[in-house]
This record gives C-alpha cells, sequence and structure tokens, in this order.
C-alpha cells in the first residue's frame, strides 16, 4: 500500500517522512537544499510512493504550486510530530537551520500560542554553525568541548557578525577555546529561554529540530529552566514527520 | 495614466523617472494585490479609478480648487481637525506615508531606527514623488510620538510650509484645554492662509460634511459583521485609505453605495469569501497608502479581515461631532470632544484603545486580532504586550507582528500568519 509523505522544505535541508495509515515511520530521507529546492525535492520523491503528501517548511508555498500538494505551516506541523513521540507534551521547541520557534498546545494537542525569533540567525542552527567553524571545531566537537569546559566567558553580542569578530578577538587574547564554546552555547539558551517563557513557563519541553542533536544544548536548557527537555529520536525529521501524520489523517 | 499629465507633474517639480517608476510599482501591486480578488462588490470599481488616477485627476481637481482661490493643507495625523481647514475654505489631505522611497536620502535626516512612516514622509519629498506634498500651501505636523516631534524639526529644513501643532499626551483638564488651545491657534492660521474667516455657517457645513463621511464609514465597519463577509479587509482598508484625501461629497456618495450593495450581499447570504472562514481583526498602527503588505498575506493565507483598529480605521473614525453648536467657539468645543476621545498610544494611559479593541473583536465577531506594530514605533509595540496579554485572558487569541515595508520578512510573516490562522480553525 502507498503511504502517506511530510515534506519539510527548509532553508538548509530537505527532509523526507513516509508513513503508513496507522501513522507508523516507513522511510526517512534527507538531503542539502541546495540552490534548486523543487528540483532536489522532485529527486527525493522519486524515492517513495505515496497517495498523499503535505508540505511544510519556508518552501512549503512553492512546492504547493509545484506539485499540487497541501501545505501545513512549520508550526502545526512540529506540534503534531512532538505530539506523536510525547503524546502529553504541552510545550514545543523547535531550533533548526535558519530559525527557532516555541510552541505552546492545549491539552488536546491544538496550538496555544507561539514565537518565532526574528528576522536575524541569533539563536538558531545557523548561528552555532558559523560559531564553531571560527573556533575551528566540528558541530560534534562544538557540543562536547562545551561540555567539557570548566570556566565560563560570557559572550555579549547576539549578533551573527559582532558574534563572530567577538570569538575572534577572544581566540587572538588566547582565551580557552572550550569556555568561548560554552559561553556561545549559553547565549543561545539565554535567547531561546526569553522566547520560550513567553509561551509557556512549566512542563517538559519537546526539543526538535536538528540543533536538539546537540547534547550541550539540552542538558543547558534544562539547568536554565529547571524543566525537563526531551528529545525525540531522530529530532530534525519531526516537522516532515507530523506533515505526514497530517497528510495520514491523522489529526 | 494619461499622458497629458506629464505637464501637470513637471510643473509641480516631480522627479518624473522617480515618479514613473513609483507609479508602475503601484499599478502592479494593485493589480496583484486587489484586482487578482474574487467576488468584489461592483460598486468596488469606484475605487478602481480612484486609484487608477491618483496622481492624476484628483491632483487635477486640487489644482483647479487653488486657481479658484482654496488653500490646500496636508496632514500625517487624525488629530488635524478637517472641519476647521474646510470651514476656512482650505481642503486637507492626509498625506500618504506607507512605501520605502529615496531610503540613503531619507537616512542622511533620520536615525535608521525610526518608524518607516516617518521615513516615508521623508522619502517622498526628498524623492520628489507625491503630487499631493507639492500640491498644498501648508503642511501640519504634530506634536505625537517623540520620533514624530523630533523628526519636524528636521523636515522643516526641507519642506518650507511647516506648521507644527502640539497635541496633548494625557487624557486631562489640562490636556483638553492644550487641545482646545491648539485648534484655535490652527484656525486662526488657516485663516491667514486662505484670508476667509470661519464662520458659525461655514463651520457648521464642515462639521456635517465630515460626519456624514466618517458616518458612512462607520456604516461599512458594521456590515462586515456579517458572516460571509460582504467586503475584503482589503478592498475595506482601500476605502480607508482614500478617505484621506477623496473628495469629500463624492467619497461618501461613493461609500454609500458599497454600503447598498453590501447590503443586498448580506440578504443573498453572499460575500466575499465563503461563510465560516476565520475572521481576524488587525489593531495598532496606521496601513497607509500603498502598505497593503499585512493585509495581503492575511488575505490569501485563508481568513478574512472584517475590522481595523487603527487611524486608517476606526480609531480614526470613531464618534461625530455633537452638531448643536450654534457659535463657532461652541462648535470647536464640540470638535476638541470628539477629537480628544482618539485613543492614540501617544497618550498615556490609554486605557480606552484596549477597551475598544476587545468591542471591535466581538462587534465583528472576530476569532482572533493580530497586533500590527511597525518596527521602532515605541508606543504601539509598548501597548502591543498588555493588550495581548489582556485578549489571551479573554480567550482571544492574539498574534503581535512587528515589521516595517520592506518584503526581506514575508516568508516569515506568511508562515506567522498561517499559523496563527491555523490555531483559530
Ligand atoms: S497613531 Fe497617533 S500619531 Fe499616528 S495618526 Fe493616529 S493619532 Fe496620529
Ligand atoms: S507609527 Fe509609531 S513611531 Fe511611527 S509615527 Fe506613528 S506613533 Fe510614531
Amino acid at each position: 500500500m502507498r503511504g502517506f509523505a511530510g515534506i519539510d522544505i527548509g532553508s538548509r535541508s530537505i527532509e523526507l517522512v513516509l508513513v503508513d495509515d496507522a501513522g507508523q515511520v516507513q522511510q526517512r530521507l534527507q538531503a542539502d537544499t541546495g540552490f534548486d529546492p523543487m528540483a532536489e525535492a522532485k529527486r527525493m520523491l522519486a524515492q517513495v510512493e505515496y497517495q498523499q503528501i503535505m508540505a511544510t517548511g519556508y518552501g512549503r508555498n512553492l512546492f504547493e504550486i509545484s506539485f499540487d500538494a497541501t501545505t501545513v505551516t512549520e508550526i502545526k506541523a512540529h506540534a503534531r510530530g512532538a505530539r506523536a513521540c510525547f503524546p502529553t507534551a504541552e510545550t514545543v521547541l523547535d531550533i533548526g537551520g535558519q530559525d527557532s520557534k516555541a510552541i505552546a498546545l492545549f491539552a488536546t494537542g491544538k496550538v496555544k500560542k507561539f514565537e518565532m525569533n526574528d528576522r536575524c540567525a541569533a539563536g538558531t542552527g545557523k548561528f552555532l554553525e558559523i560559531m564553531a567553524k571560527a573556533l575551528g571545531f566540528s558541530l560534534a566537537e562544538f557540543s562536547e568541548q562545551a561540555l567539557a569546559a570548566t570556566s565560563d566567558i560570557n559572550i555579549s553580542s547576539m549578533c551573527t557578525v559582532f558574534a563572530e569578530s567577538e570569538v575572534t578577538s577572544l581566540i587572538g587574547r588566547g582565551q580557552d577555546r572550550q569556555a568561548i564554546a560554552r559561553g556561545l552555547h549559553q547565549s543561545v539558551v539565554r535567547r531561546v529561554k526569553t522566547m520560550l517563557n513567553r509561551v509557556s513557563t512549566d512542563g517538559d519541553i519537546v526539543f526538535t529540530g536538528g540543533v536538539a542533536n546537540n547534547a550541550c544544548m539540552v542538558q543547558f536548557l534544562e539547568e536554565a529552566l529547571q524543566r525537563q527537555v526531551l528529545v525525540p529520536p531522530q529530532p530534525q525529521f519531526i516537522g516532515a514527520y507530523g506533515a505526514a501524520l497530517l497528510a495520514a489523517g491523522l489529526d | 495614466m494619461s499622458e497629458n499629465y506629464r505637464q501637470m507633474w513637471t510643473e509641480l517639480g516631480l522627479d518624473l523617472k522617480a515618479h514613473d517608476a513609483l507609479l508602475g510599482v503601484l499599478s502592479e501591486a494593485y493589480q496583484n494585490i486587489f484586482m487578482a480578488q474574487d467576488n468584489r462588490p461592483e460598486a468596488m470599481s469606484y475605487f478602481d479609478f480612484v486609484m487608477s488616477e491618483v496622481h492624476g485627476l484628483r491632483i487635477k481637481e486640487l489644482l483647479d480648487e487653488k486657481a479658484a482661490g482654496r488653500k490646500i493643507i496636508g496632514s500625517y495625523c487624525v488629530f488635524v481637525p478637517e472641519e476647521i481647514a474646510l470651514a476656512a475654505n482650505a481642503t486637507l489631505i492626509g498625506l500618504c506615508t506607507g512605501a520605502d522611497f529615496a531610503t540613503e536620502e531619507v537616512e542622511k535626516y533620520l536615525p535608521r531606527n525610526t518608524c518607516a512612516l516617518i521615513k516615508s514622509a521623508f522619502g517622498f519629498k526628498l524623492g520628489r514623488v507625491c503630487p499631493y506634498l507639492e500640491t498644498t500651501d501648508m503642511v501640519v505636523g504634530e506634536n505625537t510620538c517623540d520620533g514624530k516631534k523630533k523628526a519636524y524639526e528636521s523636515f522643516k529644513d526641507i519642506i518650507n510650509n511647516l506648521y507644527v501643532m502640539d497635541l496633548p499626551q494625557v487624557k486631562s483638564a489640562n490636556g483638553k484645554a492644550l487641545l482646545k488651545a491648539e485648534y484655535v491657534r490652527f484656525k486662526e492660521a488657516a485663516e491667514q492662509l486662505t484670508g476667509v474667516q470661519v464662520t458659525a455657517e461655514s463651520l457648521q457645513a464642515a462639521i456635517k460634511l465630515v460626519n456624514a463621511k466618517r458616518a458612512a464609514m462607520q456604516r461599512l465597519y458594521q456590515l462586515r459583521a456579517a458572516d460571509p463577509a460582504p467586503i475584503s479587509g482589503l478592498d475595506a482598508l482601500l476605502a480607508n485609505q482614500v478617505f484621506f484625501y477623496d473628495n469629500p461629497e463624492r467619497f461618501t456618495a461613493s461609500v454609500n453605495k458599497i454600503c447598498d450593495e453590501l447590503e443586498q450581499r448580506i440578504k443573498d447570504n453572499t460575500g466575499a469569501f465563503p461563510a465560516k472562514m476565520p475572521r481576524i481583526l488587525v489593531s495598532g498602527c496606521p496601513q497607509a497608502m500603498p502598505n497593503w503588505k499585512l493585509p495581503a498575506i492575511i488575505e490569501t493565507s485563508g481568513a478574512v479581515i472584517v475590522g481595523e483598529e487603527s487611524c486608517v480605521g476606526e480609531r480614526g473614525v470613531r464618534n461625530l461631532v455633537d452638531e448643536s453648536g450654534t457659535t463657532v467657539d461652541e462648535m470647536l468645543d464640540a470638535i476638541v470632544e470628539r477629537y480628544f476621545k482618539v485613543d492614540c498610544a501617544i497618550f498615556t494611559p490609554n486605557c480606552d484603545r484596549l477597551q475598544h479593541i476587545e468591542q471591535m473583536a466581538k462587534a465583528y465577531n472576530a476569532d482572533g486580532v493580530i497586533h500590527y506594530g511597525l518596527q521602532f514605533c515605541t508606543p504601539y509595540l509598548m501597548e502591543s504586550m498588555p493588550v495581548q496579554k489582556a485578549l489571551e485572558q479573554k480567550n482571544i487569541p492574539c498574534l503581535r507582528i512587528e515589521t516595517d515595508y520592506s518584503m526581506e520578512d514575508m516568508g516569515q510573516l506568511k508562515t506567522r500568519v498561517e499559523a496563527f490562522i491555523e490555531q483559530l480553525k
């Protein structure tokens, strides 16, 4: 039987999830968005068999026109995907490549309120990526080194451009790279905390999106918020997963 | 727009090349946003015509009025009383501030973090693209927010006919006395400009004329309570925008004609959109011509706008002037009474506004409120937080948007708005 597909077209990567009519995941695919997202999406679609597809992510409207699909916002898709993993969760935090959002849900799972970061990259995966690079770490190292740090350095700039030059000058002054990594993670956590507190102040948080793979972020968030942070398996696929569930009519 | 206006524009000192570019963008946006709508009321054709002649016929009319001895007064705020201008034989034009223009030039006068509306006022002047501004004999600036107050100090250097009106910031007896004193001073300035004395007859006629215009808009607002919504929010916003510069009698007649048609639509149970669409009240900063960004996003995302709590909307039009005064002074008092109720965010405290938002949401059966704040607009952005909190306590969902006139954040705005609409379904 052909399944139900959800495709999440983000600014950095595209995720595709296929579920059966009971909502069980059959297939997961991921690719870089590249310069021609629709061509990339087409290549991915050729690898799955589906009867219904629902698109989400910033490229959803383009996809809707090119592939005659239905669409849903990232907010609702992540909320749906997160609830499928943690059925009683009422707060979702999604940090992807270019944006971050905090979503509060009613007990029924319906979206109650949400906040998104403003137009710049501060507090997103992109910010962490650029900072890891400035420090000469891979993404995995960046998180590990930050966790291993024994001292703390406060990074005052939230803006990617300023933070990058702040990091460069800290390295120049011979500061400990682990401590800088820690400071950078703390600065993202501070920003995310403000956003989360605007939508909800208690209960567990489901953390989705690629940045949820960063163990240091998870730990620092728990410490800063004093709330449990739950990470679903393969958190970067939760948007596509949620869209697939909605495509299957599993609201 | 026909070729024979070029002479007129040249004489007004416009930069023809830049002006052509502006008109090009404007007419394209109008086609894409307004003409692309389905099920528009037929009577909207009047506004299509007005828009197609926005820098043509109406400017010609104003120049003809001038030739016949009238004066043209421009303004940037709904606190400038049209009644007084009219009674002194002047026409009041609300100047548009809804698009970015000559940004680089503007930033020589204003810091980058100035609201888009103020920057736009400067841009239209510095870019020499607004025939209305060039037609005016006097431009009234008002001391409202800090941004405007300070901006007028620099604006003086680039226009030669600026008149600054002071305004209260507190709704106290002193505040009211200040407003009265400023309206008296404005009356004298207008009289001096035109050489025509305001009389009880002329002021009474002006009050009636402007009341009729406001009453027509109020009628339009009330009809939007129906489901299906008889008119789109975009078309209603357009009427709100044209309110500021059209000939008052003709405008009133045209809006009433639309209302007749809408009443018939309501009887026939037809609308601009299907029934049961999510309904949104937009509240916040004025959306001046040609700023159609947010409503265009909302109404292409599966919702309909049923009201504007804004100065280009109900805040600007609410309340009529009492018509029972017999002397100029009594009438001036009545005018002060009416304008003093405008619940602009420059007032502190400004509790009426919150009540009005709640009332409007209820009266127009809105499912949610989108608070529209211009970036760097301290008064409205500050108010947006308590507004959201109060609405949520009453279980009215509220989305706070902060944006400007650029198109950079369209994708993100669309996501927010769509997610909000999903939330309302
Ligand atoms: S928002 Fe305030 S300053 Fe702006 S037009 Fe309205 S009354 Fe005037
Ligand atoms: S939008 Fe706000 S900042 Fe701009 S002029 Fe109006 S009140 Fe002032």
